[in-house]
């Protein structure tokens, strides 16, 4: 039986209950932050918008409704926030919607931190010129300007969402090598590295299986704080038309589409570009609160 | 700026260090540029554009095709062709946009100043509004004041650059009429005056056309804005922790104690100091205007070097694209490098080390 008191026990009489003990104190600690609380419960909002899109949204993402009444209709009961002029109903639009921004954020996250944390902890472990030459790439990658180096990557590959990604990861890597390595540089001449090492254990293993997971906890703050700002570089590679292409309901590319008709038809333009604010916000307000609750160097 | 006179002792024996350094950072700098250009080298070689088609078209017969082939150096290795495309950037030679049929480095040069007008009143705007603002949410630290510049920071980081110009047109141009549309000057204006500098901002005040001047101002006021407010969410933040970094030092506490009024310790004796590093801060944020104008710039339709990117990138002008690229990628290095070396002049305590 798990009681808060078992918890929070100074005694704890086993390595799983304090390890338990620990994970439930960061929780209450991120629990009283009311603003990291919000940030959280939108991201949950987005995955279970995504989840489970075809239930909750009323109408079809991709197949108009009636071309001759029901386009641009401003919000109302039976369209929460109108229709855009093909006759689609915006609000299942942005529900599945949620789906690429999610597999957006996900997939970028998952290439790009085995990269960075790669490159960072090789880096730091073996020092040297390996360390020159890999620091040397991640600040040509990170001279250029983000959006930049994705719209030059895009323009190679050929617009389409799986490309957007592919250029996001390339260009979001750096910043989680450069703090992998700092990471590292604090952690190999640690005490039990040294006595891993005398152990045998090869660089592999010691890098992989030992300095990695002790960077994991600030490299994860870090994709949490960059996740508004992958958003964001998805919606404007969406917006000039270099992200997925149409009929997809992509957030950034709905909003050009509804360009056009912003002076007549407000709402078609604007409602996309709420939803990638509440969501780009829920990100930060999460990361601030994870990075108050988990990074000791970052005030206390 | 900052008071050099106070720590004047201690650079004796960092002058040795001095030319070391910049031979260091200069090799640095090098090394980024080359890696810049590899890098566009590389995005160029991926293209499944053939580039021989993009010359000759696709009716000219195999004998030309493999005359322009050799011409164009593709049958040479891959180390090769880097190395003639070094030489053609080096003077200056970017190739030929498949859209205007003119050298791309000309091209350049004709959008370049309408980004760098709207970068610099961008950024006059955003620090002239982020530097109080992070003042006071340090001196208030934790109470209304910090928590709307908090939240004002959040917004700014959050919201589509695009999204929140496409509202402010449809607000302020659209409903209110406070603000000129689209474009960077009316047509009838833009025949009248003498482009001298590029910047119609200047030209048109030097030549005292004030109804041109305040066509310009109108225009540009809306979008300088949207991208100032995006450089002084960042401006007030770093302001805020450098100024709440100086406010804990012992200066300070020996000031309050001499009895100098709290104004003079904030305005003059602490932001003195946070000043070295808020000037780094700014030319970064300078540098990501460059990043924010390519959105913004489309959305305001600024005849700028950001329009000028999209443009190429939607007619799949690919010479176009990386000359581009490599003129924002190649003054953000420059910045970058500008705000270590302002570092090092302001700061003493740097130059030492």
């Amino acid at each position: 039986m798990i009681t808060r008191q078992w918890l929070l026990t100074e005694q704890p009489a086993s390595r799983r209950q304090a390890r338990l003990g620990q994970s439930y104190r960061t929780w209450v600690a991120f629990t009283a932050n009311p603003l990291a609380m919000v940030g959280l419960g939108i991201v949950l909002l987005l995955i279970v918008l995504a989840v489970l899109a075809p239930l909750i949204a009323p109408y079809d993402p991709l197949i108009s409704l009636d071309l001759r009444t029901q386009r641009l209709l401003p919000p109302s009961w039976t369209h929460p926030m109108g229709t855009d002029d093909q006759a689609r109903d915006i609000f299942s639009r942005i529900v599945h919607g949620a789906r690429i921004t999610l597999l957006v954020v996900a997939l970028v996250a998952v290439i790009a931190t085995p990269i960075g944390l790669l490159v960072g902890t090789t880096s730091g472990y073996f020092g040297g010129w390996v360390d020159t030459i890999l620091m040397r790439i991640t600040d040509i990658f990170l001279a250029f300007p983000r959006l930049i180096l994705a719209l030059a990557f895009v323009a190679a590959l050929g617009p389409g969402i799986e490309n957007a990604i592919i250029a996001i990861a390339i260009t979001s890597w750096p910043p989680y090598a450069r703090l992998a390595r700092a990471e590292t540089l604090t952690i190999r001449n640690a005490d039990h590295i040294a006595a891993i090492r005398l152990q045998g254990a090869s660089s592999a293993r010691i890098i992989w299986g030992h300095v990695t997971p002790l960077c994991l906890s600030s490299v994860i703050i870090r994709v949490t704080l960059d996740m508004a700002g992958i958003i964001l570089t998805a919606a404007g590679l969406g917006f000039l038309g270099l992200g997925a292409q149409p009929p997809q309901p992509e957030w950034g590319a709905m909003i050009a589409g509804g360009r056009r008709f912003i002076l007549d038809y407000w709402w078609v333009a604007t409602m996309p570009g709420i939803a990638i604010f509440v969501v780009s916000l829920g990100f930060n307000l999460l990361g601030d609160g994870l990075r108050d609750v988990l990074d000791p160097k970052a005030g206390k | 700026m900052a008071d050099t006179s106070v720590q004047g002792e201690g650079r004796r024996g960092a002058l040795p260090a001095w030319p070391w350094k910049l031979v260091k950072l200069g090799a640095t700098v090098a090394l980024t540029f080359l890696g810049l250009l590899l890098v566009t080298f590389l995005i160029g070689r991926v293209v499944p554009v053939d580039p021989v088609l993009a010359v000759i078209g696709d009716r000219a017969s195999q004998s030309v095709y493999d005359r322009v082939f050799v011409e164009l150096g593709l049958d040479r290795p891959l180390y090769e062709q880097f190395w003639m495309y070094l030489q053609r950037v080096a003077s200056g030679d970017f190739g030929e946009s498949f859209l205007t049929k003119k050298p791309i480095a000309q091209d350049i040069a004709r959008v370049f100043p309408a980004t760098m007008e709207l970068a610099t009143v961008s950024i006059i705007l955003g620090t002239l509004a982020g530097v109080p603002l992070g003042v006071l949410a340090a001196v208030r630290q934790g109470r209304l004041t910090d928590q709307i510049v908090r939240v004002v920071g959040l917004i700014g980081y959050s919201a589509p650059i695009f999204w929140l110009g496409l509202l402010g047109l449809l607000v302020f141009y659209a409903r209110l009429h406070w603000v000129s549309g689209p474009g960077r000057i009316d047509i009838s204006y833009e025949y009248s005056i003498t482009p001298a500098s590029g910047f119609l901002l200047f030209d048109t005040a030097m030549q005292g056309q004030w109804d041109a001047f305040r066509n310009v101002f109108g225009h540009i006021i809306l979008p300088a804005s949207l991208l100032g407010y995006y450089s002084m969410a960042y401006i007030s933040r770093m302001t805020r922790s450098f100024m709440l970094t100086e406010l804990a030092q012992e200066y300070i506490i020996t000031a309050r104690v001499k009895g100098v009024p709290e104004w003079r310790i904030i305005w003059v004796h602490a932001l003195r100091n946070a000043a070295v590093p808020l000037v780094t801060v700014i030319a970064l944020s300078y540098a990501g205007l460059l990043e924010g104008s390519v959105l913004t710039e489309t959305v305001f339709a600024w005849p700028g070097l950001g329009q000028y990117l999209t443009n190429s990138l939607q007619n799949a002008d690919m010479n176009a694209v990386l000359g581009g690229t490599l003129v924002i990628g190649g003054i953000f290095v420059g910045l970058n490098l500008l705000s270590d070396l302002l570092y090092t002049l302001l700061d003493p305590r740097v130059r030492r080390k």
